[in-house]
């Protein structure tokens, strides 16, 4: 077992090595940084200071062995945009993304599950086909179109929910959050609900496929025969077994959610970090796409652990080696 | 005109035919097809030619609305230029974008599969390996990194998307070739002398090429959604080639005041091209899947 999780740290590690490695060399490719950070009237001499004291100067591969360096005491550099260390900037706006996709999961599961079970248990009746055909047209929506289309009903028409920034917030162990306010809680629905959606309707059809397959089984015959009622029966006896794949597929969709939150938060102007690298983008301030890409493959990384350790505790038929 | 009848009179078409939903989907796409291909030579306006907009056109609504007109069926934009016309352009984008990074990724994907399923060893393992990594990262993450490394443009989207889109053909042909090299024919294929690549290609392929189909065709969607999604964050075409996704984005400014044709029209052609290929997809894969029968 601790064999098992000091292979997989080490491969984790290995893992984001690969990552910075790329991340540096392809945005090595973008032009040239030090225009970003000299005045626009800079001479060449200029140009040429600010490039040694930046250390430009060196060849790419020693740029990158200090970038790595640098990365492992946690300094990321700083934004040539807001003169600020980027690490500060990404850290500082993660809790209002983590705030927005906590509650895009919850919304998620609390319809999906219901849902799916539901279309597993009756596959023949209208509701089912209704919420199939539902799931295949959530699928096929662009969650960016979603947001705007509920923009313009909920905020603009009706004028019940407010449709940009995170509103009122409250701090919690010194951290500002929406969801501990009234107000905020009104700014939360329309993005959460835009980022849930799609992964609510993959979700919903995982769920049916599983507990189909699961109900066809002899276990399930023979707890009928018992007695057991039809409510406990789906969803304590198949349910349990119908989840297990679902909890690696949910892994990587979160992590899903947490990339497409850039969409949601530039719609929603949710100030997260996912709108901070989208307008990084926009101003080529490459700090701090640097630095987003590699927390957020961190986390990434750390899910995917995460999902492993958890599936041999729900699943005892798998052996960690 | 023989293979034609033969599929008419196929257990396939039949089921298809049964199948309203199919039915629909297929309808969709091929209107789809249709429009991107003759659409051009059938509306009103060249919406890349600047020269042909005039300002004072700008905002008008769809002409069912009113102060609409008729000669701007669905409206215009900041620019005065028609609604429709654009959408019609811009589906052609979205199209042969979605398709041409569809075969290009099929074709990288399978020949990567087939090579890392047949040879095995430390090639297997480390194509894998890249395919495991890059799996674990969203796609659209990964398009969104890549484009903004590159800068706007058709091709460099093409390219990131393939980058992108492989990956999942390759790890689904390596299986299959797994599942197929240990069987007896496999190895009479070899014992006559035919070459890796053409047992690899005649003998191994065929088995994969239904779950191949499957696949390419919910790519498609994905790919017009992933396109539509990057040109909306303003790191996919080019403004001068608006696709369906940048003409949401240009929408959106306007929004706020009322005009919400701009973007909520070309979403829907999105979202219908995206449901129509989905609902084949869907079939396709019910039908094609032994198990299911």
């Amino acid at each position: 077992m601790w064999i098992y999780l000091l292979r997989r740290l080490m491969q984790m590690a290995a893992v984001l090595m690969v990552v910075s490695l790329i991340v540096f060399f392809v945005m090595s490719f973008t032009g040239d940084p030090v225009l970003m950070v000299v005045p626009p009237n800079a001479t060449d001499l200029e140009i040429e200071e600010a490039r040694r004291s930046l250390g430009l100067d060196k060849p790419l591969w020693i740029q990158y062995f200090v970038f790595v360096k640098n990365l492992t005491q946690g300094d990321m550099g700083r934004s040539y945009i807001f003169k600020q260390p980027v690490s500060k900037l990404v850290t500082e706006r993660m809790p209002a993304t983590f705030e927005m996709v906590g509650c895009a999961v919850l919304f998620a599961l609390l319809v999906a599950v219901p849902a799916g079970v539901y279309a597993a248990a009756r596959p023949n009746s209208f509701l089912s086909r209704a919420i199939m055909g539902g799931s295949l047209f959530g699928i096929s929506l662009p969650s960016f179109w979603v947001g705007i289309l509920l923009i313009y009903f909920f905020a603009v028409e009706l004028g019940l929910l407010p449709s940009s920034g995170r509103g009122g917030t409250r701090l919690l162990f010194g951290v500002p959050w929406s969801f501990l306010t009234w107000d905020g809680l009104r700014h939360l629905v329309l993005p959460s609900v835009t980022l849930a959606l799609g992964t609510l309707a993959v979700l919903l059809r995982l769920i049916r496929a599983q507990m189909r397959e699961v109900l066809r089984q002899d276990f399930v015959k023979f707890a009928r025969a018992k007695g057991v009622s039809s409510r406990q029966l789906l969803f304590s006896h198949a349910l349990k077994n119908a989840l297990i794949p679902v909890v690696t597929f949910f892994g990587l969709q979160v992590g899903n959610m947490i990339a497409f939150a850039t969409v949601t938060e530039t719609i929603f102007a949710w100030p997260g970090m996912g709108k901070l690298l989208v307008d990084s983008i926009n101003a080529s301030d490459r700090p701090v796409i640097v630095a987003y890409l590699m927390i957020v493959s961190a986390i990434f990384v750390g899910i995917n652990f995460i999902i492993d350790v958890v599936y041999t505790f729900i699943d005892p038929r798998i052996d960690l080696r | 005109m023989k293979a034609l009848n033969e599929f008419l009179r196929s257990e396939f078409f039949f089921h298809f035919r049964r199948e309203k939903i199919a039915v629909a989907g297929s309808v969709i796409v091929v209107f789809f097809i249709l429009t991107a291909l003759f659409g051009p030579l059938l509306v009103p306006q060249n919406p890349y030619n600047l020269q042909s907009l005039e300002l004072k056109n700008a905002y008008k609504p769809p002409a069912w609305l009113e102060g609409g007109e008729a000669a701007f069926l669905l409206g215009s934009d900041e620019q005065g230029r028609d609604m429709l016309s654009g959408i019609v352009y811009g589906t052609r984008i979205s199209l042969f974008l979605g398709v041409g990074v569809m075969a290009a990724s099929c074709l990288v994907g399978t020949l990567v599969g087939l090579y890392a399923g047949y040879a095995g060893g430390r090639a297997d393992t480390l194509l894998m390996r890249i395919v495991d990594v890059q799996l674990s990262f969203p796609a659209m993450l990964v398009a969104l990194f890549i484009m903004s490394a590159f800068g706007r443009g058709l091709e460099k989207l093409f390219i990131a998307l393939t980058l992108v889109g492989w990956v999942q053909y390759a790890r689904t042909v390596r299986g299959a070739v797994l599942a197929e090299r240990g069987k007896e024919y496999i190895d009479a294929s070899r014992l006559i002398g035919l070459s890796p690549f053409l047992v690899v290609t005649r003998h191994v392929l065929p088995n994969v090429t239904t779950s191949l189909i499957v696949i390419a065709t919910i790519h498609v969607g994905n790919v017009i959604l992933t396109e539509a999604t990057l040109s909306y964050l303003g790191v996919g075409v080019p403004v001068t080639e608006p696709s369906l996704g940048l003409l949401v984005k240009n929408g959106y400014d306007v929004l706020f005041s009322g005009i919400w044709w701009i973007s909520v029209l070309p979403g829907c052609f999105i979202m219908i091209l995206v449901f129509g290929i989905n609902l084949l997809g869907d079939f396709l894969r019910d039908e094609l899947n032994p198990k299911l029968k």
